[in-house]
């Protein structure tokens, strides 16, 4: 039998049971996940929904090797990362994932192509970064700097730099958060583009509830639990959301 | 790509980060730059004295007597551990030259004709050596002879035993034994008043019934032999023939002298190169550690691409490597131009025939591995915290701090402080240690400008207490040998003399169990007044009525406490051993003697009251005829004006030493602006995020200035202080180096030096917090808001 929260149809290529993670603030501890499961299947386009401070950037950074849980299990492929030390998750997101933050987290010193090269340089098969540029549709721009970039440009520089490797998973924390409604269409539209020409499995939080209507699954998060699981029965074109 | 991205971004992390990049590079390279110039300063003074000494073979051993026959020479010789014995003639003789005032004194000495001596050969500047037959043929000392004009072929008059002669210069030459070429009892050399005169020794010996004797003796000792075993051996060999005492090396006038000279530097070429170094390194660590930790969140983005840990430390270091690299070679550069240019100077002042600038690779590893070392632990360091979080964490602000109510809070103070002050006052009560290392670099740059002005100070200091306080006398005469008391009052009534006093001074060895020094006896008249009996303060310090007074330094090296007595052997006349009373303690700055009154010492050498000194205060509108007339007396050896004394020490020890204290407050100052930029700098880019939200919520910029530039204003003020603290304990643990037998200067630094150093500090102040003020206006308030970094 399988549970709500997977999907039966696909491979899991990441899977989490009863994850917890507790921050030590000082003396107080704060619970930001209490317990989740999760499977994100292969080709899946996810959305984690949840208010702020509901703990789905906490899940999203664990699942993608950028901080540890405190316990429960995580396995991505079968192989357990719950006990893979800081090498190896480097190896992991080096090889498997690609990030997308709310705040680029682009090199300010580095041109588009060069951010985009950063990845490419260290990962095992990926684009040339004028073509994961070209995909995000920013081929034209590939020699500016961040700060010569608005904010949607700076983020699909972003994105082309973490898909240029090819990952198996793109992990997206709140791609549209800093963006006026435009231009978190066209970055939306990317990842969408992305995930079904590439066939890369997605995960993307937001607090914003319509983009979920984009999504395969929508996973709904609220005080470090999942509350619901819901699949959309048809997938909504990022080009038709309105907010 | 040619170049990967990675290092795309260090290229531009290097252009972006320019002025602070040459800020640190500056302090890295002054920090260098003083610890090789006073290294290789050292290191090449040292080298060109040894090799001097080498090639001209200065002795071991020196020995005077009054008469010894020749033959002696064979049993000296045979002394276990002699390699060779020179046996010489020397005499002291008065040189009246029309352009002097009062005849200059010379020390005649013998040398065999037609060849070097074995021992202490003479480095022939000019003309040739003497040539037998030639009787009046002379070598002179190359300083003297320059001063007065004299070359080869120059004749001059010298009076040998109340003869005049007429001497012809054959050729000038230098010795290692004349390097400080000084009259006995003379404080400094003195070119133009002073010679040296080497002649045949047949020509010699007969002006001094000498045919077939010697009076004076040097060996040139085997390796590994004993060398007090063979000074006492001397000793007893000499003592039928009036022997006025043996001594190695380090007791002979010259070498004594340039060991003192030397040793003022050591003190500054060892402790001081690895202070400055030490407070570059510091600086470098902290300065660095934050320029690191400024990029945590880019740290964390590439780890979450999947950087190693490796990679992004090695990342870093190239960055850190590249700063240090560039100070390093401008260090070396600078550091090297000054040590040959101090060199040049201090070997033009010995006039050292062998000059050769040495830079020991050793010096040069030091410098760069310290600093390098320093920048790297201090990246290193910060790197390893950034990568040691998981990336999500530390692409995070760091975690705040936990808030308290601050002391002056809760203490109701703070509401009479505007909203800026109140920031302030916040920031630096939740961030006590950064406040802490911003304020210790701050005051180790105050305590380096501090050291480097000390010098002159401690020269100043005991130029004013020996010059100002101890000696009052206008012109001080040397008998030719100890005279009656009353020559005293005789020289009282010579035209414009106002008052004299007279002094005894008396060679001795001073000795306790095996050990001894050689030391002077001196005696004043009961009520002193030209020349009193000073601390190293400048404080007077009373003669007992009966007993010595040793300096406190020759006390504490026997074990001796006053009330105990000490055993003086006297080196003249009858040659006595006396056990004397130690009534007192007297912590002087130089020297090792033996002060009493004269009246205590004629009874102890069961002589009636002789002088060997007198000490004139006379009109200054006839000085010049009082000292036309001593000049003519012939019990005089020397006439030597206090005045003169103290300008020639002033242009010769301090001016050296001045020398070193400009180039050493230059890099210190240097040091100081670099370190307050940078922290001004790094806390400007910790802190924009922050001030340009309180732009965006209407304060003035002004007011944001005030924020930041308060802060900066707290730190220099807090470092002032503490680095006028360190600065001076410094300077007590670089005094701590010189030897103490020769130099006790008291740890003195002078009011207008710590002016100087806060001064300094002040302007780094003013000068970052300007330059900071420029940058706070162009805040990009949006941008700044609409990333995060």
């Amino acid at each position: 039998m399988t549970s709500p929260l997977e999907n039966p149809a696909a491979v899991p290529v990441i899977e989490a049971r009863g994850l917890t993670k507790i921050y030590q603030m000082g003396e107080v501890e704060v619970p930001a996940l209490r317990g989740v499961d999760f499977v994100l299947g292969e080709g899946e386009f996810v959305v984690l929904l949840g208010a702020s401070g509901s703990g789905k950037s906490t899940l999203l950074n664990l699942l993608g090797g950028l901080d540890v849980p405190t316990d429960g299990w995580l396995a991505y492929r079968g192989r357990e990362l719950t006990h893979l030390g800081e090498a190896g998750l480097t190896a992991y997101r080096r090889h498997h994932v690609g990030f997308v933050f709310q705040f680029y987290n682009l090199i300010p010193s580095l041109t588009a192509l060069e951010n985009v090269a950063l990845v490419t340089e260290i990962a095992e098969d990926p684009l040339s970064p004028a073509e994961a540029l070209e995909l995000v549709g920013l081929g034209p721009r590939r020699d500016h700097f961040p700060s010569q970039l608005s904010g949607g440009e700076q983020q699909r520089v972003a994105i082309a730099r973490a898909i240029a490797k090819r990952p198996d998973v793109l992990l997206c924390d709140e791609p549209t958060g800093a963006l006026d409604f435009q231009t978190g269409v066209l970055v939306l539209e990317v990842i969408e583009r992305v995930n079904a020409e590439l066939g890369t499995t997605t995960a993307v939080i937001t607090h914003n509830a319509p983009v979920a209507r984009i999504a395969d699954r929508v996973v709904m998060l609220a005080d470090g639990l999942v509350h619901g699981v819901e699949a959309n029965a048809t997938r909504v074109p990022a080009s038709e959301l309105t907010w | 790509m040619l170049v990967d991205a990675l290092h795309r971004k260090l290229f531009r992390n290097l252009a972006e980060l320019r002025g602070q990049l040459v800020t640190i590079a500056l302090v890295v390279a002054c920090g260098i730059a003083a610890y090789v110039c006073l290294r290789s300063t050292w290191d090449s003074l040292l080298f060109s004295r040894t090799t001097y000494y080498e090639r001209y073979r200065f002795a071991d051993v020196f020995a005077t007597c009054k008469r010894a026959p020749e033959a002696l020479r064979g049993r000296l010789e045979a002394i276990p551990g002699v390699a060779i014995a020179e046996t010489r003639v020397t005499e002291r003789v008065l040189i009246p030259l029309d352009d002097l005032p009062e005849p200059a004194s010379g020390r005649v000495v013998s040398i065999p004709a037609g060849r070097s001596p074995a021992l202490d050969a003479l480095f022939l500047r000019s003309g040739r050596l003497v040539e037998p037959g030639h009787n009046d043929e002379v070598v002179l000392l190359e300083t003297f002879a320059k001063g007065h004009d004299l070359t080869p072929g120059s004749r001059f008059p010298v009076v040998f035993n109340g003869q005049r002669r007429q001497l012809r210069v054959v050729g000038t030459a230098a010795s290692p034994e004349y390097i400080m070429a000084m009259a006995p009892g003379d404080l400094t050399p003195d070119p133009l008043r002073f010679a040296v005169l080497w002649m045949d020794r047949d020509a010699l010996a007969p002006a001094f019934q000498m045919q077939g004797a010697f009076n004076d003796l040097t060996l040139r000792l085997q390796p590994g032999a004993s060398e007090p075993a063979v000074l006492e051996a001397v000793d007893t060999l000499l003592e039928p023939y009036g022997g006025l005492g043996t001594v190695g090396r380090s007791k002979q006038l010259s070498h004594f002298m340039l060991s003192g000279e030397l040793s003022q530097l050591e003190g500054m070429a060892s402790v001081v190169p690895v202070i400055f170094l030490g407070v570059a390194a510091f600086l470098l660590n902290v300065v660095l550690s934050r320029l690191v930790f400024l990029q945590r969140s880019q740290i964390a983005a590439l780890k979450a691409l999947g950087y190693r840990d490796l990679t992004i430390g090695l990342h870093f270091l190239e960055l850190v490597s590249v700063i240090v690299l560039l100070g390093a070679a401008g260090g070396l550069g600078l550091g090297i131009w000054f040590g040959r240019m101090m060199t040049e100077l201090y070997a033009a002042f010995f006039h050292f025939p062998v000059l050769e600038y040495r830079l020991a690779p050793s010096v040069v590893f030091a410098a760069v591995g310290i600093s390098l070392l320093a920048a790297l632990a201090g990246a290193l360091f910060t790197v390893r915290a950034v990568v040691r979080l998981p990336p999500a964490e530390a692409m995070r602000p760091p975690a705040p701090t936990i808030y308290h109510r601050t002391v002056l809070e809760r203490l109701g103070l703070l509401a009479l402080l505007g909203p800026a002050a109140r920031m302030v006052v916040r920031e630096i009560e939740r961030r006590p240690l950064r406040l802490l290392l911003s304020s210790v670099g701050i005051a180790m740059a105050v305590a380096i400008t501090v050291i480097g002005q000390f010098w002159g100070d401690a020269m100043d200091f005991m130029i004013d207490v020996q010059f100002g306080g101890a000696m009052r006398e206008d012109l001080t005469v040397v008998f030719t040998e100890p005279r009656p008391a009353r020559a005293v009052r005789e020289l009282a009534h010579l035209p414009g003399v106002l008052r004299v006093e007279g002094l005894r001074e008396v060679p001795v060895r001073v000795r306790s169990g095996a050990g001894f020094r050689d030391s002077i006896l001196i005696g004043y008249p009961d009520e002193p007044d030209l020349r009193r009996l000073l601390d190293q303060y400048g404080k007077p310090h009373p003669l007992p009525v009966s007993g010595v007074v040793l300096t406190d330094k020759l006390a504490e090296l026997f074990d001796i406490e006053p009330g105990q007595s000490v055993t003086l052997e006297v080196r003249e006349g009858d040659r006595r051993h006396l056990d004397v009373l130690v009534s007192g303690l007297v912590g002087e700055s130089f020297g090792l003697r033996v002060h009493a009154r004269a009246a205590t010492v004629a009874p102890l050498l069961g002589e009636e009251p002789l002088v060997t000194t007198a000490l004139l205060l006379v009109d200054p509108a006839t000085a010049g005829a009082t000292r036309a007339r001593l000049k003519e007396l012939p019990a005089v050896a020397s006439v030597t004006r206090r005045d003169n004394l103290a300008e020639r020490f002033v242009e010769q020890s301090r001016a050296m030493i001045v020398t070193f204290s400009i180039i050493l407050t230059l890099f210190a100052s240097v040091i100081a602006v670099g370190v307050v930029y940078n922290n001004a700098r790094v806390a400007l880019s910790m802190r924009s995020r922050e001030l340009a939200s309180l732009r965006v919520l209407g304060f003035s910029q002004a007011e944001v200035g005030a924020i930041l530039l308060g802060e900066l204003a707290v730190q220099v003020l807090l470092a002032i202080p503490a680095g006028l603290a360190i600065g001076t304990w410094l300077a007590g643990l670089m005094m701590s180096t010189v030897d103490p037998e020769t130099y006790r200067f008291p740890v003195v630094v002078s009011a207008r030096s710590y002016a100087f150093a806060v001064v300094v500090a002040l302007v780094s102040g003013v000068i970052s917090a300007l330059l900071v003020r420029r940058r706070l206006q162009s805040l990009d308030l949006i941008g700044v808001l609409k990333t995060r970094d």
